[in-house]
């Protein structure tokens, strides 16, 4: 997000799902689109029955790979050596699109001057794919009448991450592809509401519509619409604490890594999660469990007695998307309406009357009848909101942008204008993992999702037909690694990285690559978070899930 | 016997498909895609057509726990609720509003990470609130 952002002033998915059906060209670059993102499959299979170029790359052959007309499996953590030498074939080759790099954007020749030294020859090397795929992809996409890139967390979730993805912005600008419908670039959400959680400012830099906590105006907006005084007297002590008692906080917030740095050095005292599993979700297990413990309250809110949740103070019953009203956002920026069904179970109670009943005894009172009447105040405060209202919402949704009731909505951005005005080239350059493997750990680990089960696992492993299609974990490996370390079929293993170790079976395939190992991070049992890097980008503080070195031992007993 | 079809959105993953609650007696039994719906018309993953299954687990939370001598005890809303806004309260107090941070959810409906971060930075005065959008 802060790549797009930086590039275009806008972090979202630039166009809609359904407008890959009328692509050219679909480039899909780390996002295993048919398990992570079924739907979004189904409509690139439909303009590949177009007649469409689609174009894989990721490390292991996935479902969406074995329809591409090219798949290519780049060394891990190389997609800025791949991407830079892309559009140096495109620049020798004449395939950019002039006119539109000298009125929409800005910053062309620092970046052109810097893709000089990034040729197709040195980075073939370096990326392990072959020159002459690297340069016929950079036609393809090129040339397309209308290009589409499509990226999820394999461009993300690595220390170069924001670096990924202003190279997929460089790319896109390059040759004309945005502004316009079936082009752009595409980061598939990887949760349901990820986009939501987003816009409503669940983030620490910025009010809900992307709005700068350090802006001193929007402070103002806020202070003004929340009616900021009556908690100051209310909640307040005595002595006067910096700033925020004369207002809201101008300080930017942290980051979930930093929060767990917190939490270990003893600057956060408390943290109150809603709805999230650190335990399984984040990288370096261990290193999350010490910071959990450290916290003097941990208060968790959600529907299961998550690992992280078992190890709270205080854990409060929510309800699950069958039993609420209200909104999610999806990925291409549509507010869709979530309706209630039933009850919750027990003495579980709607989130956000939890939220509200807490706000009200710690100072702040909150007084809504509603989530139609929260939405109605989302819509003042939010301008990208403006226009949005539960009423609007029956029928297809409306996709943001909204800004007033008359708005019929946003299907692409940045038609005439990008958001921040000119789009910006950015300079950037090649910087490998984090980690290497080496002697003692020689293979290189990445994860992901199955098609079956949901990122952690506390919804999916609690339904019985998910967890029947696939009830362990497992590791992928290819034939010939197995064969050199004397693995069978299904033996179990012991996978060690420099920060921990976990027992699982392989899965001996040819779907990866030599030398590289995949593992779902669902199971808690084969917990793959063991062992993944925290090392993060420096911008977006997003760990370097994809990229790890491990080693691999057999086992000389069989586990139960 | 009362049945019912409740037409609501997936909370999977990020495409926001389209699907039918099938309600019986109070009871999700079932789900239909929405064939109307532009982002799913009328398709679902396995995912999606096994998603009504988790809701009556019963490994569900019913009550509010607290911990209390090292293990949990079912205690009352109030209890819970004081319990947990004073301690808030007390860690703010004692060691300022950037000692307190929350995590907002990428699972749960705008409205409610709406709330939640008021409630960080209105209520406790912190802007210490991310998700795992990274994750």
């Amino acid at each position: 997000m802060a790549g797009l952002a930086a590039a275009f002033g806008s972090g979202a998915m630039t166009n809609s799902v359904a407008e890959l059906e009328d692509s050219d060209c679909i480039f899909i670059i780390g996002s295993n689109t048919t398990s992570s993102h079924p739907l979004v499959a189904e409509k690139i299979f439909k303009a590949k029955k177009r007649g469409a170029a689609i174009i894989v790359a990721d490390p292991r052959r996935t479902q969406i790979a074995s329809i591409a007309d090219i798949h290519v499996r780049q060394n891990l953590g190389t997609d800025v050596a791949f991407i830079n030498a892309m559009m140096h074939a495109i620049i020798k080759n004449s395939w950019h699109d002039t006119g539109f790099i000298s009125q929409r954007t800005e910053g062309f020749e620092a970046f052109k001057e810097n893709i000089n030294a990034f040729t197709v020859d040195k980075m073939a090397d370096v990326t392990g794919i072959c020159a002459d795929d690297i340069v016929k992809i950079a036609q393809l996409y090129a040339n397309g009448k209308a290009s589409s890139i499509v990226y999820c967390m394999g461009i993300t979730q690595h220390v170069s991450g924001v670096d990924n993805v202003k190279s997929l912005a460089n790319l896109a600008m390059l040759t004309g592809n945005l502004g316009r419908e079936s082009t752009g670039v595409n980061p598939l959400r990887g949760q349901n509401n990820v986009q939501g959680a987003c816009d409503m400012g669940g983030l620490p830099n910025v009010y809900p519509g992307y709005q700068p906590v350090n802006s001193e105006d929007v402070r103002k907006k806020f202070e003004t619409a929340w009616s900021f005084e009556i908690s100051k007297d209310a909640v307040e002590p005595d002595s006067s604490e910096e700033k925020s008692s004369m207002g809201l906080s101008a300080d930017v917030g942290l980051t979930i890594p930093e929060m767990l740095k917190g939490l270990g050095d003893g600057s956060v005292k408390a943290l109150f999660v809603l709805g999230e599993n650190p335990m399984v979700s984040d990288p370096d297990t261990n290193h999350v469990r010490k910071a959990l413990q450290s916290a003097e309250l941990l208060v968790v809110q959600d529907i299961f007695m998550t690992p992280t949740a078992e190890m709270a103070h205080v854990v409060l019953p929510g309800a699950c998307f069958a039993e609420k009203d209200g909104t999610f956002t999806n990925t291409e920026r549509r507010v869709l309406r979530v309706r209630k069904a039933i009850d919750p179970p027990g003495e579980a109670r709607q989130d956000w009357q939890i939220i509200q009943d807490l706000s009200s005894l710690a100072g702040y009172p909150m007084n809504y009848e509603s989530p139609d009447e929260i939405m109605n105040e989302i819509a003042k405060v939010t301008p990208s909101y403006g226009g949005i209202s539960y009423e609007r919402l029956e029928g297809d949704g409306l996709q943001w942008p909204c800004p007033s009731l008359e708005h019929p909505g946003t299907g692409f951005l940045h038609k005439e204008r990008f958001t921040r005005g000119m789009g910006l080239f950015h300079v950037i350059d090649y910087i490998p993992p984090d980690e290497t493997v080496d002697d003692e750990y020689s293979f290189w680990l990445t994860t992901g999702r199955t098609y079956v089960h949901y990122h952690t696992g506390t919804m999916t492993r609690n339904s019985p037909s998910l967890n029947a299609e696939m009830s362990e974990g497992f590791i992928e490996i290819n034939p010939s690694d197995a064969e050199e370390l004397n693995l069978a079929q299904g033996q179990w293993v012991k996978v060690a990285s420099r920060r921990g170790e976990v027992i699982v079976k392989i899965i001996i395939t040819d779907t990866i690559g030599k030398k590289v190992v995949f593992m779902p991070f669902h199971f808690i049992e084969s917990q793959a978070n063991l062992l993944t890097n925290p090392a993060f980008d420096p911008t977006a503080k997003i760990p370097e899930f994809k990229v790890c070195a491990v080693r691999i031992e057999k086992m000389v007993k069989a586990q139960h | 016997m009362d049945y019912r079809t409740v037409l609501t959105t997936c909370p999977y993953c990020g495409c926001g498909c389209g699907l039918y609650l099938e309600v019986l007696d109070n009871k999700v039994t079932g789900t239909i895609p929405c064939k109307t719906h532009p982002m799913n018309q009328g398709k679902l993953c396995v995912k999606g057509w096994n998603v009504h299954e988790f809701v009556h687990n019963p490994n569900r939370l019913t009550c509010p726990l607290v911990r209390k001598n090292g293990s949990f005890a079912e205690v009352s809303w109030d209890e819970a609720l004081d319990y947990t806004a004073s301690r808030l309260k007390a860690a703010k107090e004692r060691h300022g509003s950037r000692s307190v941070a929350f995590m907002a959810s990428a699972k749960v409906t705008n409205e409610e990470n709406y709330l939640l971060q008021k409630f960080a930075r209105a209520a406790i005065g912190t802007n210490n609130i991310d998700h795992c959008a990274r994750l």
